[in-house]
């Protein structure tokens, strides 16, 4: 007989009338890992808040093992047994993991911090957690991985009942997440409960034992995972069918090879990189987060220096800063777009133009052609089916994450290049809109372009390259192409080469 | 109900015209205790405060919009203002100057090495914006290529080359500039008059100037900046930079050269203003943009509107800050304040600037 611990009735959240989450009621038992999951504004973290005391609920109760349950600030979650793992940890990197874990309240002896007994504690949790790190350890010197584990020891340090995860594993790699995973299945066993918000089915899938899928903030299905399969999600999230994840190739690549790149070196970095790309083909660069996936990317389109090697595109060699080689015909949709990729409060017409802004200028100051720019930011509307209310006023920070990464690219269309390197370009992405940005990489190879499409969701490499390339500490260490090959991929030997492991 | 008067209020807020409005209340609001606000002769001086500190102002906005700032721009003032007076003074007396380092080579009794030639004034003003250039050239590299702060380059540029106008004369002023120069400070095209005529000559402190040429020169500078900032590829791109350095860099924007040309604009303008107000002294002055110019400078600035964190920026806005800031400092002269009170009115009126500056966007996020 399995206890409930949290119990929501009939939770309603409104913003200025507007409601968030509506009329929910949901039910987490003891010793479980219950994975919601929802398209982005389906009212997850509203939902999450409200548990979390960051918000209250406009109606409905809850109840933490059966008592009322009605926190007035996340102090009060925390004091009743209820820890959350934000996406971006909350740890002070300047501190020790101890510090981390006591920083709220240190173990006093003779009214002074008792460091041996703190140290002897946060020794016990690391060691509940195989973290392999001294207690003093700074946590600046920890991987993104072992950051998080910390906020697990600091949970468990405060004996919390209810532990939500919010996207864990986004910045975690392959190795990562399977430690990850191994922590919560011990926490389970531990009879902790665990609400697990995530993108990735497959990993709640294998994870959870209850699943509860919201949309539009409601509870549109929920039930034990041994009845749901990853259509099953994917249907009650978006409120349709999706014939598939990912849309059928419209081409085969041209025999003509486009892009020719030759024992590109940066010590330290990466190290005699050489291959091809032809034209209309879709070619996928897989690897661990550090392989140097995202550094070849950065030397190919001129942002950091190579000591070795060159890059041509029609036989013409490419070199100079990016600028130069936007010119040369180079796109570069990088993996991070609100930092690197768009400017976040300026309209979506001037992100869309800003690549290309030296074409709309005219006479000899360089007037800028208002027309001709929001003609562009129309074409790209329509074209791409961005999802906006006013082109030249609403900035880009209101759009969604798909529709976000629309004006990216449309950014790009407008340069008309003939490679397009894509860095992880469908990530904090929804399922919806994922298959938008996929259904696009199909369309700009059948254009004739050259794709190289980076990511480390090999889901999605498998499902939309022509041939995929593994990279493995700054070196090319496989490329497989299924022409050559039966079957299509082979997900074992893909990750045995992305992790540096003979492949026979 | 209320929601419709604070909607309306938000709008006003955010307005281009909105410090304009504000300056017209305060005026209005004052009125009723100083009426010698509204004289014409106050009202004359009104103006002329404001067309210096426009331009040096402007130049700090193009530095703000990249997410920049300018400090030196006042001992590019005080620079501009000595050197122009040693290239072209009439005359010099020796037991004032007798003993600086310009002394004998530059500066002798008869004036400066440009004195009495012909367009003298004009070939001077010429080589002190290109020292301007210069400085401003050097800032926009240690900023763009060495990747140094704005605020420490510019902060040693400001003692550095402060230090240095006043060591090139011993601190002291340099008077007995050319009539041509003078004419740039405060020569006037349109002057009013007031009231009935009685007698046949007016006299001529009830003639009030009010178009002159450091207006013309003024309005001018707003203009080309208002048209470079607003309506070109090059401002667009100055507004990229401003809202996200490594996007505009990764979207193929020359962010150094970029960079480079606003420090320079800076400095030009900053020169610009030193030579309009050395005209209006008649005096060149080592310490001209000494003591709290700055404090007008990045106030007037930032009281327009022009975000702190760079990307947001007009050259409305930063007029309009001009005109509150020269309508505070006068307001407050007439209230017959010490400098010390008027310093500490004005700090205080920058500090809400800032917190307004905040809360515009805030609000302007909350309404997308």
């Amino acid at each position: 007989m399995s206890d409930t611990v949290l119990e929501l009735a009939s939770i309603t959240k409104e913003w200025f009338g507007v409601p968030a989450v509506s009329d929910l009621t949901l039910t987490v038992p003891r010793g479980n890992v219950v994975g919601i999951i929802g398209e982005n504004g389906a009212g997850k973290s509203t939902l999450m808040n409200v548990i979390g005391g960051v918000t209250p609920p406009t109606r409905g109760t809850m109840r933490l093992k059966g008592e009322p349950y009605a926190p007035g600030a996340p102090r009060d979650a925390t004091r009743s047994g209820i820890a959350f793992i934000h996406q971006e940890l909350n740890l002070f990197t300047n501190l020790s993991i101890t510090d981390n874990i006591f920083i709220t309240e240190y173990p006093r002896r003779f009214g002074m911090v008792d460091h041996r007994a703190a140290m002897t504690q946060t020794q016990a949790l690391l060691d509940r957690l195989d973290i392999r790190h001294a207690p003093e350890t700074m946590v600046e010197d920890l991987a993104p991985g072992e950051r998080q584990l910390v906020e697990i020891a600091k949970a468990l340090h405060r004996d919390a009942d209810v532990i939500i995860f919010d996207e864990p594993t986004t910045s975690l790699t392959p190795r990562e997440t399977a430690r990850l995973f191994d922590v919560i299945e011990r926490l389970r066993e531990d009879g902790r409960s665990i609400l697990y918000i995530s993108h990735i089915l497959s990993d709640v899938r294998r994870l959870c034992d209850k699943v509860a899928v919201l949309r539009d903030g409601r509870l549109v299905d929920e039930g034990a995972i041994g009845d749901f399969d990853i259509a099953r999600m994917i249907r009650a999230m978006i409120g349709r069918e999706l014939s598939s994840l990912f849309p059928d190739r419209s081409n085969l690549p041209s025999g003509q090879v486009m892009v020719q790149v030759d024992g590109i070196s940066q010590p330290g970095v990466v190290a005699d990189i050489s291959f091809q790309i032809a034209a209309g083909e879709v070619l996928g660069l897989f690897g661990l987060m550090g392989a140097g996936r995202s550094e070849l990317a950065r030397i190919l389109f001129g942002l950091d220096p190579a000591e070795k090697g060159s890059l041509s595109i029609d036989g013409r060699e490419v070199r100079g800063a990016a600028m130069q080689r936007i010119r040369d015909g180079i796109a570069f949709v990088t993996e991070n777009r609100r930092s690197e990729g768009l400017l976040m409060d300026a309209p979506i017409s001037e992100n869309i133009s800003l690549a290309t802004i030296g074409h709309i200028g005219r006479g000899p100051v360089g007037l800028l052609d208002r027309e001709a720019e929001q003609a562009l930011a129309e074409q790209a509307r329509s074209d791409l089916s961005i999802r906006a209310s006013d082109l030249t006023r609403q900035p880009v920070r209101a759009l969604s994450g798909g529709n976000q990464q629309k004006v990216v690219i449309a950014k790009w269309l407008a340069a008309s290049p003939k490679l397009f390197i894509i860095d992880e370009p469908t990530r904090g992405v929804d399922v919806g809109a994922k298959y938008e940005i996929y259904a696009l990489v199909d369309r700009l190879a059948a254009e004739g372009n050259a794709v190289l499409f980076i990511s480390s969701e090999l889901e999605e490499l498998i499902g939309m390259c022509d041939r995929i390339m593994v990279m493995n500490r700054g070196e090319i260490t496989a490329t497989f192409d299924p022409r050559e090959t039966e079957p299509r991929f082979e997900r074992e030997a893909l990750l045995a080469a992305a992790f540096g492991e003979i492949v026979t | 109900m209320r929601r419709g008067y604070l909607d309306r209020a938000g709008t006003i807020l955010l307005s281009d015209y909105f410090v304009l409005y504000l300056s017209l209340a305060y005026v209005a609001v004052l009125i009723p205790f100083l009426p010698v606000l509204s004289t014409p002769a106050n009202l004359s001086n009104v103006l002329s405060n404001m067309w210096p500190l426009l331009v040096v102002a402007i130049g700090q906005t193009f530095v703000l919009t990249i997410a920049g700032i300018d400090l030196s721009q006042g001992s590019v003032a005080g620079l501009t203002s000595i050197l122009i007076a040693i290239l072209i003074a009439t005359a010099a007396p020796e037991q004032v100057l007798g003993h600086t380092p310009v002394w004998g080579w530059l500066l002798s009794e008869a004036g400066g090495p440009l004195a009495g030639v012909s367009f003298g004034t004009w070939i001077g003003v010429g080589i002190v914006l290109a020292i301007a250039a210069c400085i401003g050239f050097a800032n926009g590299l240690a900023v763009a290529v060495l990747r140094m702060p704005a605020f420490m380059v510019t902060l040693v540029g400001l003692i550095a080359l402060s230090a240095f106008a006043i060591w090139l004369t011993q601190s002291n002023n340099i008077r007995n500039l050319p009539d041509d120069f003078i004419a740039l400070g405060k020569g006037t095209l349109v002057s009013l008059f007031f009231g009935e005529q009685y007698q046949a000559q007016l006299p001529r402190r009830e003639v009030h100037a009010f178009v002159t040429w450091p207006m013309i020169v003024a309005l001018s500078v707003a203009v080309a900046a208002h048209i470079l900032l607003s309506h070109t590829v090059f401002g667009r791109r100055m507004m990229a930079i401003g809202l996200n350095r490594e996007a505009a860099e990764i979207s193929g924007v020359p962010v150094r050269r970029i960079i480079v040309m606003v420090f320079v604009i800076s400095a030009l303008c900053a020169a610009i203003g030193g030579l309009l107000y050395t005209g209006r002294l008649e005096t060149g002055r080592p310490t001209l943009g000494g003591g709290n110019f700055l404090l007008d400078v990045i106030g007037a600035t930032i009281i327009g509107g022009t975000s702190l964190f760079g990307g947001k920026a007009k050259i409305l806005w930063t007029v309009w800050g001009v005109l509150f800031f020269v309508l505070l400092g006068n307001t407050l002269n007439l209230m017959n304040l010490s400098a010390f009170h008027i310093d500490m009115v004005k700090g205080g009126v920058i500090l809400a600037a800032a917190f307004l500056d905040v809360s515009r966007q805030r609000l302007r996020r909350s309404r997308t």
